[in-house]
């Protein structure tokens, strides 16, 4: 892979850091009034997904990191794996152990489309979908006539989410949730 | 919807009213300056000489001239011309001058911007941080709160428990390493400090008001005299930058007027260029004649517009002060 110096860096630049592939999230060039400059990087780290704060001197490069980020359906687990499949027409699959699937796997629905992150064509993490569609599997009975008051209850999805519904929602129903904070947004 | 959401692409980073905000501080400079008898000056951006600085990168393009097909160097600051002017003897100037600095881009930075430079011959630093605090005062239009003066030596002490002097460099290292998370075995000490000093004391500087850092290591001297600390017999830069808000605005210089020593630092950041891997940049060699020819002993400083404004407009980035910033340039 090319190098990326400094000067390259902005965000969702892919790098290596410390033997982990990074996605690089913001760069600040920072530099006194005389002397070198420095450049304080926020990356994720894209197997832990945790965010790093590091300092570069101001033109030291970084070995660009072979990251792909590909949309795949999600086909079916066999307790093990999770399989998805590439949706450009080739049907390719690709396994994706629990580590990788990590939280995600509450959110799994069969044919949604998942962005699936590869190094090195090893799937290293998935993203579900902002918006999935989903039943209610279970739920307390609705409260008919309560649309317009507050309140909320909880209600498993089918994916296996527990999400905070309002009280008018009744089993069976497709609700459309915001997987980025696994809040309802509306009946589907 | 905000102001910058309405425009695409063409549209300038800096609102309308910004721009007018931006034009009255223009102005309230030119007074400044006109109420002290400073003469404004323009010098050329383009020259046959560069910054050597280690620390700073020269754009530079191909032209044709009288002279045929040369390279001339986009300025980094008009510091060599306004000095030959100087040695020509022309008494106090100032320069509202556009400045080049080649990979300079974040909030702070835009590769071009505009320099406020103004030498003062004759005059001693010390009362030029008082000229430069009054110039700040009127261009905020508004209390910073208090001027301050502050070394170098004292900030590093207070802040850090190092003496950027005495310090053994495997300390100054290991600070810089926990500091900046990043391996600084080979750092050499200017390197340490000028992590630490941007990294942990510089975001503190000004916060209670303008802040003026004096006698900086004899190593960062760049184009100012070297002297004698009278208070611990170090020898130190006679230099200060001064701060407001985290903010670096302005560098002043006693002004090195000995040509032969100005000759030999421009040799010697050639010298670090080419060990840091960098390219050469000519020396303007018309400057060392001038300082040979005579130029008076003074102070000087250069001050960043753009960010003074910045602070005066209340904007988080300098960017949000110019007509069109690099990226929509």
């Amino acid at each position: 892979m090319a190098n990326h110096s400094t000067n390259e860096f902005k965000g969702g630049l892919k790098v290596m850091l410390d033997g982990d592939p990074c996605n690089i999230l913001e760069n600040e060039y920072v530099k006194p009034g005389k002397g070198q400059a420095f450049n304080r990087v926020k990356l994720r780290n894209l197997i832990t997904g945790r965010v790093w704060e590091r300092t570069f001197k101001s033109g030291e490069s970084l070995e660009g990191a072979d990251v792909l980020e590909l949309d795949m359906e999600y086909v079916y687990t066999d307790g093990d794996m999770w399989h998805f499949m590439k949706t450009d027409g080739s049907f390719e699959q690709y396994a994706v152990d629990k580590k990788a699937i990590a939280d995600v796997e509450k959110w799994l629905k069969e044919q949604a489309v998942y962005t699936v992150t590869l190094w090195n064509d090893n799937a290293i993490a998935v993203t579900p979908p902002n918006f999935l569609e989903l039943e209610v599997t279970e739920t307390d009975p609705g409260l008919k006539g309560d649309t317009a008051q507050g309140g909320s209850k909880p209600a498993t999805l089918s994916s296996g989410a527990v999400v905070r519904v309002p009280l008018f929602i009744n089993q069976g129903e497709i609700l459309k949730i915001d997987t980025r904070n696994g809040e309802y947004v509306s009946r589907a | 919807m905000t102001r910058m959401d309405t425009f695409d692409d063409w549209g300038p980073s800096a609102t309308v009213e910004t721009l007018r905000g931006r034009a009255r501080r223009i102005a309230v400079i030119r007074a400044f300056f006109a109420a002290r008898d400073v003469l404004e000056v323009e010098t050329p951006t383009l020259g046959h000489g560069g910054s050597t600085d280690a620390h700073l990168d020269s754009l530079s393009l191909l032209a044709t001239t009288s002279a045929g097909r040369e390279r001339l160097w986009l300025q980094t600051s008009p510091e060599f011309a306004m000095k030959r002017l100087l040695a020509a003897g022309i008494g106090s100037i100032f320069q509202l001058a556009r400045s080049f600095r080649d990979g300079e881009v974040g909030a702070r930075h835009n590769l071009e911007f505009t320099m406020l430079e103004w030498y003062r011959p004759g005059l001693a630093l010390d009362a030029l941080i008082d000229e430069c605090d009054a110039l700040i005062r009127d261009v905020l239009e508004r209390d910073p709160g208090p001027l301050t003066r502050r070394r170098y030596r004292d900030l590093f002490r207070e802040r850090l428990a190092v003496d950027p002097f005495t310090t053994p460099l495997e300390t100054l290292r290991q600070r810089a390493e926990r500091h900046g998370e990043l391996p600084m075995q080979d750092a050499d000490r200017e390197t340490c400090l000028d992590l630490l000093m941007s990294l942990v004391i510089e975001p503190e500087l000004g916060r209670h008001g303008v802040e003026a850092i004096v006698d900086y290591p004899a190593a960062q001297a760049a184009l100012a005299r070297r002297r004698i600390d009278p208070e611990d017999g170090v020898e130190v830069a006679a230099r200060f930058e001064i701060y407001l808000q985290g903010l670096e605005l302005a560098n002043g210089y006693d002004e090195l007027v000995d040509a032969d020593e100005q000759a030999a630092r421009f040799a010697a950041d050639n010298r670090q260029r080419e060990a840091m891997g960098k390219p050469m940049v000519d020396v303007d060699s018309r400057l060392v004649a001038a300082l040979e020819a005579g130029m008076p002993a003074g102070s000087g400083v250069a001050l960043g517009v753009d960010r003074l404004i910045q602070l005066a407009l209340g904007k988080d980035t300098v960017a949000e002060v110019m007509a069109f910033s690099t990226p929509r340039c």
